[in-house]
């Protein structure tokens, strides 16, 4: 979706504020949000990509006005109600209040918090030859899915070219809309500065964005 | 003690309705039997004790070192990584990329926030925030200027967008001065911004 969520390129946001010293968490709640998200997720509640969706289908004004952890809680909220796993009677009465909906790898307990903290895998079986090879021009299609996507607005009708093959992995646009992994094969695609910003743009500049197959044609 | 006595002034701030909610949220998924309060405890304290950028410094350390790291990592850095031991959660879809005098590399997330975070811990709230997300892929001499780093005009900058699972971790170069020194006395200089491609490694003698 053309969300704003999907910043690469936008101006006005001002100056990159580091912070010396950054603790872990600003807020004790922050690492309630995020220990709650990763707990969900474990247990099957959704997948990763599901929970990012619901993130950017926030109202625009919200999403530009929130903190990290607010967003991710707000996501939470919806993405759990919608699926059934909570009520907004039991959000609105902060307590249970009918039966819970089973989820589906059962209670997160404390013996499932080293797998939770291991990165997921998301290469699949190919069930076609890749089209791509290394070293291959493409362009990135001029596409505007209006769920969840991974290609970035700044890219779409720009040629690139095809650098590596990442393999066949866990496609985002159908898994997030809990439609099945649907595997594709995923490259990283390298474009000149040039290219995206015009000639005015630094030319010592490349930037590359991993690309699934649907995502792109030869040129 | 009751919710009461600690929102005397703030019950209307938008931290206190957040926190209100946060609780209320993990009332009701613990009361239903979803998650065990202890368990999110432990990924907190993970997070806060166990998972940083000491393990991103480690692999850089260890790939300055030994040559034949180096070549395993920017191989396969999932790989590479689970050589070393100790460091039981790096995931897969690692990949290092080298910076060298010819080319700097700088990673960003323009959707959300995608991160090594098994390297490099938690990211910083500016990696996850507008102003580094919309001009990373850019601008991004201007974001390094925010960072108070400038590269020489001819320095090809490669910016990663991290859009899907793959996760990037930069190999900074070594910095001079550095002959003989241990892995664990040049992890020392390699800082989490460094690995991200919006800082430099720190120099012997240099500010620390």
């Amino acid at each position: 979706m053309n969300g704003v969520h999907d910043m690469g390129g936008m101006d006005g946001f001002g100056k990159v504020e580091p912070e010396p010293n950054e603790p872990a968490f600003h807020e004790k709640w922050e690492g309630r949000v995020l220990a709650m998200v990763r707990a969900m997720g474990s247990a099957g509640a959704f997948n990763i990509d599901t929970s990012r969706f619901y993130r950017e289908t926030l109202p625009p004004h919200i999403y530009l006005a929130s903190s990290y952890y607010r967003k991710w809680l707000l996501g939470l909220e919806d993405l759990l109600i919608d699926k059934g796993f909570v009520t907004k009677p039991e959000i609105a009465a902060a307590h249970a209040q009918g039966k819970a909906k089973p989820v589906k790898k059962g209670k997160f307990r404390l013996e499932d918090v080293e797998q939770s903290l291991v990165r997921g895998h998301f290469e699949r079986p190919a069930p076609a030859p890749a089209k791509f090879k290394p070293g291959d021009r493409v362009r990135a299609k001029n596409i505007h899915p209006a769920t969840h996507t991974r290609l970035p607005r700044y890219t779409r009708g720009h040629l690139g070219v095809v650098e590596r093959i990442l393999g066949c992995q866990v496609f985002p646009d159908s898994a997030a809309m809990e439609l099945g992994e649907n595997p594709q094969w995923l490259y990283n695609v390298v474009f000149d500065g040039t290219e995206l910003w015009g000639p005015e743009a630094d030319p010592t500049v490349k930037i590359s964005i991993d690309a699934f197959e649907p995502y792109l044609e030869l040129t | 003690m009751t919710e009461h006595d600690h929102h005397h002034h703030d019950d209307h701030s938008e931290l206190s309705e957040t926190e209100l909610r946060v609780r209320a949220l993990e009332t009701i998924l613990t009361e239903k039997g979803y998650i065990d309060p202890a368990a999110l405890d432990a990924i907190i304290q993970a997070y806060e004790t166990k998972i940083g950028p000491h393990n991103g410094a480690r692999v850089v350390a260890k790939a300055w070192s030994d040559p034949d790291f180096k070549k395993a990592l920017l191989e396969d850095a999932s790989k590479a990584v689970r050589t070393l031991g100790h460091m039981g959660r790096v995931g897969d879809h690692l990949v290092a990329v080298e910076n060298t005098p010819q080319r700097h590399n700088m990673v960003v997330c323009t959707l959300c926030s995608c991160y090594p975070w098994d390297m490099l811990g938690l990211p910083p709230v500016w990696y996850k925030a507008a102003p580094y997300r919309s001009r990373a892929v850019k601008d991004p001499r201007g974001v390094l200027a925010d960072f108070d780093v400038s590269l020489p005009k001819e320095t090809e900058i490669r910016v990663w967008d991290s859009t899907a699972e793959t996760r990037f971790l930069v190999l900074p170069m070594r910095p001079k001065g550095t002959d003989g020194w241990s892995e664990e006395q040049l992890a020392e200089l390699v800082t989490r911004d460094s690995m991200i491609g919006t800082g430099f490694p720190k120099t012997p003698g240099g500010p620390s």
